[in-house]
């Protein structure tokens, strides 16, 4: 089937109105590949790393083409043919993917070095000393977007095992995820909280791994494979009620477990048990049936709501936060024009990708100025620090969170009342 | 073989070197349109921006015997825009511009490249409404809903794109730019060019705007589902609604596996059943639309429906007729490759051609789904199997054969609406007869005398 319901929905062939750029002409290429009609090219795989991997093809195509697992498919048989390799994507690659996001202690020391160099008042002396306009313009653009590191990773804030408040309704774990932990621990802090003040008992071991997404979305499916063993030993499935995480981008990854262990004999089972298992925070709480924070004295607030990639298209969740942010007391919802489309940041596409994340990112907040909203909430990291970036650029006043650290702030204010 | 590389030069000067694709993967990405089971290779893709763009390339194909073949979005179901070895893929999407529109005369001006959505909002904003709306239509391109006059699901009171088209700038195949068609309401100075070209299938020149008529939009709608335990109820249903004089805006169809595809895919709790299902709207006036929607469920009731269920809401009544649209496509979840037709009747003897399609189907012993616009008499069995299984494939063109034959010999047609293209060529000269064929052959000639534009397409 090729009927191109799917184009209109593809942000880089809105872009560009080029057939290889959307979702059906990148297709047609990875099936040219497997009857023997191309070679994997250097253009071939330029052009599965333009691709944004927004996954809203799969929202539009009625056919119910897998778009998510050709594509990583793709990416791997790219990797695997050596025709992007250059020593430094090599040695990226290796840091990045084989090293650093392989283990979080040496993720958190690199978080920890990152936050010395912002504390000490390292970042502003050299931001103040012209050093910056040494080094070529993208680098001093990736310093720019550089996050903030929090003053405390999540183990620092939450204890590993958190009781209900209240009477216990569920047993579930907590992923703090990698680009969470260090960016937005806070927003871990405020997921355990939200989740105790629902009835759940929550665990956090402090030591928890990545989860594999980054791997799998850029061609490494055996480092994905060693991830996915290590959390789903780590939490046992048969353990908990839910397997939670608040980070739409692991999210839609953590639920494939079963697929990527397919052919495993000793974890094909477990993980069907684990996909059966994650859920991501809002899903979760509407399922239980969250208990609205008791009407308060928070200020009003004019919230919008961006739909993460990996949330409404990955895994279809689009009325839970919107049903959330409802239940907070003097919180007005305005819908976001757009709210589906892709805000540019996917993974690590603005690092790779400037151009395009740049483009996507101004229309993002083009539409966000629209609703005359003071605040925005999204359901992911990347999305969060992909707007804050851009918002903090233009100059704009605008509270940018997760829809859970809105509601547990609204938890808080109740016992004020 | 390597397209000409002088061409390409002369291509580059006239649109801009980032305008001419010659890549592979640039070529394999147009190799096909929206035709199940045909692909090939062309030269090149070029975009042209601007109708002296267009005129230039026409020009420079003339001189050179260049074959080109037009492309909007490339959603075409008869191989229109598939194309021909070695030829110029001429792409229109980047021309899509609103060029005006007109309150006071009720029209607009667009450039093709526009999508059918893009007309229909604007429409919408200024408080007016341009019906013609296929399956397709948030993609296709209005150049090619023109070049293959496009029906959609209002086409039983609102008709089809031709009804819709009052003016056309046309580049001719050696590249001359003529305008045909205006704003009066009446013209008839002269043939009426502006009709020759509306079916086209880009195969007598290229639109480079089209002129469109816009009506005012209805003030109420109403829509509902009605079921059946038969697929021939359904049919009688439709023909017993027209014969009580009642013209509803969409008569659509579904029988029961595109049912279950559709619902699979866009989970809005259709009724799962039943053997066939029919989406109903009336529109206008409010008082009128409350009659006929009650007529429309007596009738209904009287043709032993099981069920009808009313829209509650305009978001809910949206949400039945975009599930429609996806029917095509959604029948791909049981079978790799769809093959659909197009086959239409007079509307008299829908519940015949149901029953015949049916038969055929299992005389051939292939999965079917058809669904359709009933209230147009356009039915679009789609057999549902694989490119690869051979002999499936030959049972598949056996059957369709037996189809044509029935749809011809109830007064029918061979194709409703998606186009002859390739799909229907073998089958034209039989249906069309020899004297319309001559003049078809006749025309073209004359009009492109070196046969550049989409040749091998709709006749040789
Ligand atoms: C899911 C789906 C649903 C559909 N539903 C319907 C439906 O309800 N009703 C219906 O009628 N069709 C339907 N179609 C068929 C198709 O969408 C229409 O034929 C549509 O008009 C094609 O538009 P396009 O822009 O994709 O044209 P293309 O497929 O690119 O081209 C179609 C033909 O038009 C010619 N052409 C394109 N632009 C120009 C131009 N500017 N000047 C001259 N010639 C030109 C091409 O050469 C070709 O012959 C459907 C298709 C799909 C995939
Ligand atoms: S991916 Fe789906 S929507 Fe896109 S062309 Fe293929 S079948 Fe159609």
């Amino acid at each position: 089937m090729h009927c191109g319901l799917c184009l209109p929905t593809c942000p880089t062939y809105d872009a560009t109105k080029l057939e290889r750029n959307s979702p059906r002409g990148r297709i047609a290429l990875m099936r040219a590949i497997a009857d023997d009609r191309l070679e994997p090219t250097r253009a071939f795989a330029d052009e599965m790393y333009f691709c944004l991997g927004c996954l809203a093809c799969m929202t539009a195509c009625p056919a119910g083409v897998n778009y998510a697992e050709l594509f990583e498919h793709a990416r791997a048989e790219a990797e695997a043919s050596g025709v992007l390799d250059s020593p430094k994507r090599s040695l990226l690659r290796n840091f990045t993917l084989r090293w650093l996001f392989m283990d979080l202690n040496r993720l958190q020391g690199v978080g920890l070095a990152l936050r010395l160099y912002q504390r000490l008042g390292l970042q502003s002396f050299v931001r103040r000393s012209g050093v910056l306009k040494l080094l070529p313009r993208r680098l001093r653009e990736l310093e720019a977007m550089m996050p903030s590191v929090q003053s405390h990773f999540s183990a620092d804030l939450i204890e590993p095992v958190t009781p209900a408040s209240g009477k216990r309704r569920f047993r579930v774990a907590l992923l703090t995820g990698c680009a969470q932990d260090l960016i937005f621990s806070g927003v871990n802090r405020d997921t355990v909280e939200v989740l105790a003040r629902n009835g759940c008992e929550v665990v956090t071991p402090p030591e928890q791994s990545c989860c594999g997404s980054l791997h799998a979305h850029n061609g490494e499916w055996e480092l994905a494979q060693q991830l996915a063993r290590k959390q789903i030993d780590q939490f046992p499935p048969d353990e908990y009620d839910a397997i939670v995480t608040n980070a739409a981008g692991c999210g839609s990854h953590l639920k494939h477990y079963a697929k990527l262990l397919h052919d495993d004999p000793v974890y094909h089972r477990r993980a069907e048990l684990w996909d059966a298992k994650v859920r991501d925070i809002h899903e979760w709480l509407t399922h239980i049936g969250l208990e609205p924070p008791a009407s308060n004295r928070l200020p009003v607030q004019r919230v919008t709501y961006h739909e993460a990639c990996h949330l409404c298209h990955g895994q279809k969740i689009t009325a839970q936060p919107r049903q959330i942010l409802r239940a907070i007391p003097n919180l007005k919802l305005v819908e976001l024009p757009e709210s589906t489309w892709c805000c540019g940041s996917a993974g690590i596409y603005n690092l790779i990708q400037p151009e395009m994340a740049a483009e996507l990112l101004d229309r993002k907040l083009e539409h966000i100025r629209s609703t005359g909203a003071e605040v925005v909430a999204t359901g992911n990291p990347g999305c969060l620090l992909q707007i804050i970036n851009g918002a903090k650029r233009q100059g704009m006043a605008l509270r940018v969170v997760h829809p859970i650290t809105l509601l547990a702030e609204a938890y808080r204010q109740e016992g004020s009342v | 073989m390597q397209f000409s590389t002088e061409i390409l030069e002369q291509l580059q000067l006239a649109v801009g070197r980032e305008n001419v694709l010659t890549a592979k993967e640039d070529l394999i990405s147009y190799s096909f349109d929206g035709t199940a089971a045909m692909q090939q290779m062309p030269g090149c893709v070029v975009f042209a921006r601007a109708t002296e763009e267009v005129a230039a390339i026409l020009k420079l194909a003339h001189q050179t015997r260049t074959a080109v073949v037009t492309r909007g979005s490339g959603t075409g179901l008869s191989g229109g825009s598939l194309p021909s070895p070695q030829c110029v893929v001429l792409c229109t999407v980047k021309m899509n511009r609103i060029l005006e529109l007109d309150r006071a005369n009720l029209t607009m001006w667009v450039e093709p490249g526009v999508t059918t959505l893009q007309v229909a909002d604007a429409a919408s904003a200024a408080g007016l409404f341009y019906p013609p709306d296929p399956g397709s239509m948030r993609i296709s391109t209005i150049g090619g809903n023109v070049a293959e006059n496009s029906g959609g699901l209002r086409g039983l009171k609102y008709g089809i794109t031709r009804n819709y088209v009052m003016g056309l700038e046309v580049v001719l195949p050696n590249g001359e730019i003529m305008r045909t068609g205006n704003k009066c309401v009446k013209d008839v100075a002269g043939y009426s060019l502006k009709d020759l070209f509306i079916g086209s299938e880009g195969t007598l020149g290229v639109m480079t705007k089209v002129l469109l008529r816009l009506i005012p939009k209805p003030q109420a709608k109403k829509t509902m589902v009605a079921t059946f335990a038969q697929m021939d109820h359904a049919a009688e249903a439709v023909s017993a609604i027209i014969a009580a004089q009642i013209i509803p805006c969409t008569l659509e169809f579904l029988d029961r596996m595109t049912i279950h595809c559709v619902e699979d895919y866009a989970k809005i709790g259709l009724p799962l059943d039943c053997e066939a299902l029919l989406l109903m709207e009336t529109d206008g006036h409010p008082a009128a639309v409350a009659e006929e929607a009650a007529q429309m469920e007596r009738i209904c009731r009287e043709q032993g429906c099981l069920e009808v269920r009313v829209a509650k809401d305009d978001a809910e009544a949206t949400k039945l007729a975009s599930a429609r649209r996806t029917a095509f496509s959604a029948l791909a979840r049981v079978a790799p490759t769809t093959i659909l037709e197009d086959a239409t009747v007079p509307r008299s003897e829908l519940a015949k051609m149901i029953r015949f399609v049916a038969a055929v189907a299992r005389k051939y012993q292939l999965k079917i789904g058809t669904f359709g616009h009933m209230g147009d008499g356009n039915l679009h069995p789609t057999f549902l199997t694989d490119e690869r299984n051979k002999d499936e494939m030959h049972r598949v063109e056996e059957a369709f054969k037996e189809i044509f034959d029935e749809a011809i010999r109830l007064g029918g047609t061979i194709t409703g609406e998606h186009g002859v293209g390739l799909a229907k060529k073998s089958i034209l000269p039989k249906f069309a007869g020899d004297a319309q064929m001559r003049v078809m052959r006749e025309l073209r000639r004359v009009l492109d005398p070196n046969g550049i534009l989409n040749p091998g397409k709709m006749f040789d």
